[in-house]
């Protein structure tokens, strides 16, 4: 039984980091050769993967009560950590797509395994790929949802994967920084929700206070990005979010 | 030729041990430690006022935004 909150927030949250790690893989592989570069990014997956498994059953053997504490504080401060860089990027670039990345294309050998290629892959897949999984794991176990939280991830590798092998350029087009608003919008809710539940307080509304949470912080971000820009003088625009 | 592996051994587990600190602490703390520090403190509030009957359920979305301009305040200065 899928849980379309837990499925929706995780998809949402996993092609954040998945889109900059098609563009690596994309970019890597257009330049330096393909096979060496999937071999990597396959590599990257398979501990990706491993590590999922193995924290996800760690973690459903804690009680919930303890579980929804410490995980909801980690995605509270995660979550308002994606907030506050979706409401700068927004504020300052508007909705725009990341581009293009650039690699190095020195020393590219003719045959055999081209190692640096394997390295940038692998690099790019896992260190994008931690923080998904991290999301995957404590959010699935924090509601009781493993199954649909690893699906959503595996979804959106395969859409974005799927679409980045087909046409890296709407990849690139992707408004990543508006993704990141709203999955930080989402992520501070149930953060926030699980935090405080775990505490021993009950919320009015139950569940549906998620969503209220959720519009919360929207109207939050969006009376930020309004307070950014007004404040943005032209002659010195804010300086352009680093890309973490 | 032990002794050599071993200081390779001890330098690579030290590097791992400071990269996994590094991401954790990017993970949780990020570029401004002060939005985490309120957070925390907003948390031990609520369940202190939880603990004395208080209703304080609002505190943590409220201290959250109140932190979060006050992040982006500073950087936008």
């Amino acid at each position: 039984m899928i849980n379309p909150a837990v499925f929706t927030t995780t998809f949402l949250a996993a092609a954040v980091e998945i889109i900059e790690m098609v563009i690596i893989v994309v970019g890597v592989g257009t330049i330096r050769g393909w096979r060496s570069t999937l071999i990597g990014a396959a590599s990257g997956l398979v501990i990706l993967a491993a590590l999922i498994l193995a924290l996800g059953v760690t973690l459903t053997l804690v009680p919930i009560g303890v579980l929804r504490l410490v995980v909801g504080s980690l995605l509270f401060v995660f979550g308002l950590q994606w907030l506050r860089k979706g409401i700068r990027r927004v504020a300052a670039n508007g909705f725009r797509g990341m581009g293009a990345r650039a690699a190095a294309d020195d020393d590219i050998p003719s045959h055999g395994m081209d190692w640096t290629a394997w390295l940038l892959a692998f690099k790019g897949v896992l260190l994008e790929g931690l923080e998904v999984a991290i999301i995957v794991v404590t959010f699935g176990a924090a509601a009781r949802a493993f199954p649909s939280a690893v699906l959503a991830a595996a979804a959106a590798l395969v859409v974005i994967g799927g679409a980045g092998a087909l046409a890296r350029r709407a990849v690139e087009r992707i408004p990543r920084s508006a993704l990141q608003l709203l999955v930080g919008t989402l992520l501070s809710a149930f953060g926030t929700f699980w935090a405080t539940e775990g505490l021993g307080i009950t919320w009015p509304g139950a569940d549906l206070a998620i969503i209220a949470l959720a519009a919360w912080y929207a109207l939050t971000a969006a009376a930020y990005i309004g307070r950014l820009r007004r404040h943005a003088r032209p002659a010195r625009p804010l300086a352009h979010a680093s890309a973490r | 030729m032990i002794v050599s592996w071993l200081d390779w051994a001890g330098t690579v587990s030290l590097r791992g041990v400071a990269a996994f600190g590094k991401f954790w602490y990017g993970f949780i703390i990020g570029d401004d430690w002060t939005v985490a520090a309120a957070v925390a403190a907003a948390l031990v509030v609520t369940w202190l006022l939880h603990t004395t009957g208080v209703t304080a359920w609002w505190l943590p979305p409220l201290a959250a935004v109140a932190a979060t301009g006050a992040s982006l305040r500073r950087i936008s200065r």
